[in-house]
């Protein structure tokens, strides 16, 4: 493999894993709060992608406030979903609410494509994210640059969120003893749906992003990636957010590298993550920065 | 006591002369609708037992054994390719592989129909274990995404394995064998299992993980072995049913098995209560019936609910608030946790009627 065919991989990875890396942050942090996976959160990203589509394609708004418009969007819809379908049982067993979960990522599925068609519609990036630069043979898009430096600042501030604000230091309780944080007054209601509501607005940031890199929007779309999400927030260790993102990383990478390798396996490649998981399973089930949650 | 005893081995055996009275009963309606009916109406008869077979295994790993489990359509899918590879003709096998000829032991083995189906089921638990092991040494939940991600590798892995599988073309001309007989006698054979199972102390066992799996494991139970040993056994009857549907639709392809079936079964044990095996055959019936009676709210000619003009997932859309809604307001579905039994229901025959003595 000559060197600059395997840099021009390296940088198809990185983006790719970055993508992942900001859908698996979503989902460890709700996990970490609720022991909770939120199957709907790959279908935010299928969400925050149509929002998207429609604020520049079908409303002509200016694509900065449309990009913005569906960030919020979801953020809401995650919040309303964990408040109409997840807070009512939260007590009961926790088979119930991942049903509940399924149920919830099927609905969205089913409605965009009741309402919306299940024919793919392209997804119009804006100029900004369209050229390449070009550094002797290796062509980097400049939409890659952008998704390394959108993950990276969104990985730094939800670091920052978590480790140094109040309700930072509330949801890392919460997902200690969650009875013993009710009792210090903490409203956990209003932590979970903060939880949720930063958990969303990355997955749509993810999501814009996923759509101009590959702009085929469909009801289907957020399924894999979800799944992947999960894979790479396991990979990371669940419940740690820069686990996350090197988990998105390192299953981004492994995707890319092992079909350059070998070509013949570009087929398998969607089957990459879930061997992964099991190698994982099997070798170190707390991930790599993982350390045991608690039940 | 002795008294007891007696009334006991009495209402034994008044149980299971009811019991085989009604299977006589359900026999003979069987062998009308196969003289009399139209084939559609005959085709949903055996849908329905096929899903009965489906829901009532499904619900003995999601309900009583308390394991999420989304792995349905990938057994299904194991199932029917397994059992099809096998009652393939080698000269059938021949003509279809146009890509890649097929692996050379399966592309001369064919046996029966009966044979290829305990192939498929054992086949299919023994997947089952392989990927029980890696699951169940961590928290349960894991076998949620690991069973919806199999799902979607099976697909993956049938439609590379093109000398096993003949890729996205799939397998045609496998010969209709399934008829009501084969589909309503495996599914009578299904529950009847699934009930001695739950009922005998394996099944208590199973149980008692499901309450508190820490209490379980206090008591001597093996916890990791039971869980693997109900996934397992729900996954020889998956497999076989996914034998019987590949017959009854003769035609199968990766794209056949999505997720679609496993929501289908999951709105089926939930609607019938999780953890009771009444619940999900008449929430099998129930479904599977709706399933046909709303499709005219989509287009007459669709099959699976995806891929067609006009609104599709119009009653995926149903299904999923019906699913949605029975967890939030009624957690117990029809049955709760109950099992029919004739004594309850010789009971509401008395109150109904004081004056006749049953």
């Amino acid at each position: 493999m000559d060197y600059s065919f395997a840099l021009q991989q390296l940088v198809y990875g990185l983006t790719l894993g970055c993508l992942y890396g900001l859908l698996a942050i979503g989902y460890t942090m709700v996990y970490g709060v609720l022991r909770l996976i939120n199957f709907a959160h790959g279908d935010l990203l299928m969400v925050s992608a149509y929002v998207a589509f429609f604020g520049i394609a079908i409303f002509g708004v200016a694509w900065p406030i449309s990009f913005i418009g569906s960030v919020l969007f979801t953020a809401l819809l995650g919040i309303l979903i964990d408040r109409g379908a997840y807070k009512p049982i939260r007590k009961s067993p926790r088979i119930n609410a991942l049903i509940t979960a399924i149920g919830v990522s099927f609905l969205l599925e089913n409605l965009g494509l009741v309402l919306i068609g299940g024919r793919p519609k392209s997804f119009p990036a804006p100029g900004l994210f369209s050229g390449s630069i070009v550094i002797g043979t290796v062509n980097i898009p400049e939409l890659s640059i952008w998704v390394f430096i959108i993950t990276l600042v969104l990985l730094v501030l939800c670091v920052l969120v978590v480790k140094r604000t109040r309700i930072g230091i509330a949801m890392r309780a919460l997902s200690r003893d969650m009875e013993t944080v009710t009792l210090m007054g903490i409203d956990k209601d209003r932590v979970i749906s903060f939880t949720f509501a930063l958990g969303s607005s990355l997955a749509a940031a993810g999501g814009i992003m996923w759509c101009m890199k590959y702009p085929a929007l469909e009801p289907f779309m957020g399924v894999i990636p979800g799944l992947k999400a999960f894979v790479a927030a396991v990979l990371g260790g669940i419940g740690n957010i820069t686990g996350a993102a090197l988990g998105g990383l390192i299953l981004g990478l492994a995707e890319v590298l092992i079909v350059a390798v070998e070509p013949d396996w570009s087929g398998y490649r969607d089957a990459i993550a879930f061997f992964l998981m099991i190698i994982i399973l099997l070798t170190r089930p707390t991930g790599i920065l993982g350390e045991r949650l608690p039940d | 006591m002795k008294f007891m005893g007696g009334f006991l081995k009495v209402t034994k055996r008044r149980d299971g002369t009811l019991t085989a009275f009604s299977i006589i009963v359900l026999l003979f309606f069987l062998f009308y609708a196969d003289q009399n009916l139209d084939s559609y109406t005959v085709r949903i008869l055996e849908n329905v037992a096929i899903f009965i077979t489906l829901a009532v295994s499904y619900n003995l790993i999601n309900g009583v054994v308390g394991q999420f489990s989304l792995a349905p359509n990938a057994f299904l899918a194991i199932g029917a390719y397994t059992s099809a590879i096998f009652t393939l003709s080698p000269e059938e096998k021949l003509r279809s592989f146009i890509i890649e000829p097929m692996l050379w032991p399966l592309s001369v083995m064919s046996f029966p129909f009966a044979i290829s189906l305990l192939l498929a089921g054992i086949v299919t638990a023994l997947v089952a274990v392989m990927m029980a092991m890696p699951v169940f040494r961590v928290r349960g939940d894991y076998l949620a995404i690991v069973t919806l991600g199999f799902g979607e590798v099976i697909q993956v892995l049938a439609n590379n394995f093109l000398s096993i599988t003949n890729g996205s073309l799939g397998l045609k001309g496998l010969y209709p064998y399934t008829n009501l007989w084969w589909a309503w006698g495996f599914c009578i054979f299904t529950v009847f299992c699934t009930v001695r199972l739950i009922n005998s102390s394996y099944g208590r066992a199973m149980k008692a993980v499901r309450e508190d799996e820490i209490a379980a494991e206090a008591m001597g139970i093996n916890a990791l072995r039971i869980k693997t040993f109900a996934f397992a056994f729900s996954a020889f009857f998956q497999g076989v049913a996914g034998g019987l549907l590949a017959h009854l639709v003769t035609t199968i392809s990766p794209s056949l098995f999505t997720f679609m079936f496993t929501f289908n079964l999951l709105i089926i044990v939930v609607i019938g209560g999780l953890g009771s095996t009444t619940g999900s055959v008449i929430a099998a019936v129930l479904v599977t019936w709706g399933n046909e009676a709303l499709r005219i709210f989509e287009e007459p000619s669709n099959f699976f609910g995806y891929q067609y003009e006009g609104i599709p997932g119009m009653r995926m859309i149903l299904f999923s608030v019906i699913l949605i809604l029975v967890m939030l307001f009624a957690r117990n579905g029809i049955m709760g946790r109950s099992e029919f039994s004739w004594e309850s229901l010789l009971q509401w025959f008395r109150r109904k009627t004081p004056a006749l003595r049953v």
